[in-house]
């Protein structure tokens, strides 16, 4: 692989909390056109180290590039500007706006001019086409005008995707994705991801195996805040160590 | 539809606004000019705590300083021109909550309430405190500005219709603004800050803008108001100030710029009839009480404010449509 696939790169992120260390000098590294799953217990650190490849946790040490830049000091807005899209575990939507404007206000951030005020947010033809796009590319199409609050739980998730896309990045992070969905709801997403696969680095936190071991070209296994493989989805299978700490002979 | 009956009681209370005056006496309009002064006063809260969630707890300092700064640049003896003296105001207490935004937009909550409460007041004690601004008796306005003939602020008439140009172009403003990009940025700050910051807006920016714009519009109610009575005192800057213009937008119904209109109205009208005595006899010298009663009344009967009294009606007498079942469920919160 060549060093320009990579997308983002984590260098020997830690993250302490008091005598905790809740990441352990982690490396990671997302490439454009794979799936790199991160799994591990519930308290494992991965929440926390998406939210520190995201920026919206600072490490206590290591380093976080992102398109060959270094943003480790670079605030999260600033960091999704530049390319990085993520969701989180807890849906995190505007649940009082329609899905539509969940998605254009997404589509907002890459186009703000905010001195315009004049003009209406609906004129703003760039934005409303991107969230058009984005709702069509999840499927969400047909409930455009629903407040995004009456979805169900399946769709939520599709909409947050939806957010994410809208704002063009070119690197994912999705903290459990699948969590709380439906066989077909699965489906439709893990289809999704493997489409989205082509012009994404995607990180995907999932605790969904068979999902996981379906979908991932890369699969990281943390315990305790430190990695203990990173492999391909055969060799993490087949690792005693990773047996013995985690799969419980998956 | 919705869109539309909006838009109609809008047009409709600035028509009744501009044909009041040929039906009010002398005291009818002394009133609704005060009114207004509050009604534009109250539109620059609503632009932070209902348009942008950020509860400001100190509005009334910006108010003040426009209040003061129309008084203390004044000539003692002479009328100020509108052109430098009304810009002056707007853009001294806009300055304030320039500061005041920067440091206390850094905290979140209760705390952001407290500190813009602490800035509030210490703008309070200069003028109470010091000689700048005559301590607790306030200073007059000798002479009231003017811009040429045209415009002469020290006629009741002439002040009146200022002020309801002053308000139309605050509420056009306000409604252009919420519309706009900026405005839909500062809504989904208030619905979801994080989302907003993960999606790439620095929010920062955005609510220290949203803060000073709302500073320069109290700014402008606080020199309508100077004008308007031809004295300041150190009241115009207390808490108590920032604690009414609160209760107005909340009565009239937040989320809604026609809230902070209705509002100001229903506010400062309970005000003035607790106060009557023909009405309350020896009760309206407890008047506070009886308007503090109404205030809890209305809060627990109208939890959208009075804006939201035709939409409960239409519930109450006819059921929700079916298209709209369930949606007054969906808040804010983020999940």
């Amino acid at each position: 692989m060549k060093p320009a696939d990579v997308l983002l790169r984590g260098r020997e992120i830690t993250r302490r909390w008091g005598g905790l260390v809740a990441v352990d000098r982690v490396s990671i590294e997302l490439e454009r056109g794979a799936v790199h799953a991160v799994i591990g217990t519930n308290g494992a650190g991965k929440s926390t180290l998406v939210n520190i490849l995201a920026g919206e946790l600072a490490p206590s040490a290591g380093q976080v590039e992102l398109l060959g830049s270094d943003v480790t000091a670079w605030p999260q807005p600033r960091r999704a500007r530049a390319g990085l899209g993520r969701s989180y575990q807890r849906t995190t939507i505007y649940p009082s706006f329609t899905v539509f404007e969940n998605c254009r206000l997404a589509a907002q951030a890459r186009t703000q001019q905010p001195w315009r005020w004049w003009q209406s947010a609906e004129g703003c033809a760039t934005s409303t086409a991107a969230a058009h796009a984005a709702a069509r590319r999840v499927g969400l199409e047909g409930v455009l005008e629903r407040p995004a609050g009456l979805l169900s739980h399946g769709e939520k998730r599709q909409l947050e995707i939806a957010m994410c896309l809208a704002t063009e990045p070119q690197v994912l992070l999705l903290d459990e994705p699948l969590a709380g969905m439906g066989a077909e709801e699965t489906e439709r997403m893990l289809s999704l991801l493997a489409e989205l696969k082509a012009g994404h680095a995607i990180l995907l936190v999932e605790h969904d195996m068979d999902a996981v071991f379906r979908i991932a070209d890369r699969i990281t296994v943390m315990v305790n805040g430190a990695v203990i493989a990173s492999d391909t989805p055969d060799s993490v299978r087949n690792s005693a160590d990773v047996q013995a700490a985690y799969l419980g002979g998956h | 539809m919705m869109q539309r009956s909006k838009l109609a009681f809008v047009a409709l209370a600035f028509a009744a606004l501009a044909l009041w005056p040929l039906a009010a006496g002398n005291y009818g309009i002394d009133l609704v000019t005060k009114i207004m002064v509050y009604a534009i006063f109250a539109l620059s809260l609503e632009l932070l705590v209902g348009a942008t969630g950020l509860v400001c707890f100190g509005q009334a300092a910006f108010f003040g300083i426009g209040a003061y700064a129309t008084v203390l640049l004044s000539p003692a003896d002479a009328a100020a021109s509108l052109l430098w003296l009304l810009p002056a105001c707007v853009l001294l207490a806009a300055l304030y909550a320039l500061a005041v935004g920067a440091l206390s937009l850094r905290t979140k909550g209760v705390y952001f309430i407290m500190v813009t409460l602490a800035f509030a007041q210490m703008a309070y004690y200069v003028v109470h405190d010091t000689p700048l601004g005559g301590g607790t008796d306030g200073i007059y306005l000798n002479v009231k500005p003017t811009l040429g003939s045209l415009i002469a602020l020290d006629k009741p008439l002439v002040l009146y219709a200022f002020t309801l140009a002053c308000l139309a172009l605050v509420f056009g403003g306000l409604a252009l603004l919420l519309r706009s990009r900026f405005g839909h940025a500062l809504a989904g700050i208030r619905v979801n800050e994080q989302r907003m910051r993960a999606t790439g807006f620095s929010t920062y920016p955005y609510k220290l803008a949203a803060f000073t714009v709302s500073g320069a519009i109290a700014g402008l109610a606080g020199f309508l108001f100077a004008v308007k009575d031809g004295a300041v005192n150190p009241e115009l800057m207390s808490w108590h100030l920032s604690g009414a213009v609160l209760i107005m937008i909340i009565l009239g119904g937040l989320g809604h710029l026609r809230g902070a209109l209705i509002g100001a109205f229903a506010f400062t009208l309970l005000q003035e009839l607790f106060k009557s005595e023909a009405i309350f006899g020896t009760f309206s010298k407890h008047w506070l009480l009886g308007l503090g009663l109404t205030i809890i009344a209305s809060v627990a009967l109208l939890p959208r404010g009075l804006v939201g009294v035709p939409g409960q009606l239409r519930e109450r007498l006819l059921g929700k449509p079916a298209a709209l079942r369930g949606t007054t469920e969906v808040r804010d919160e983020a999940r």
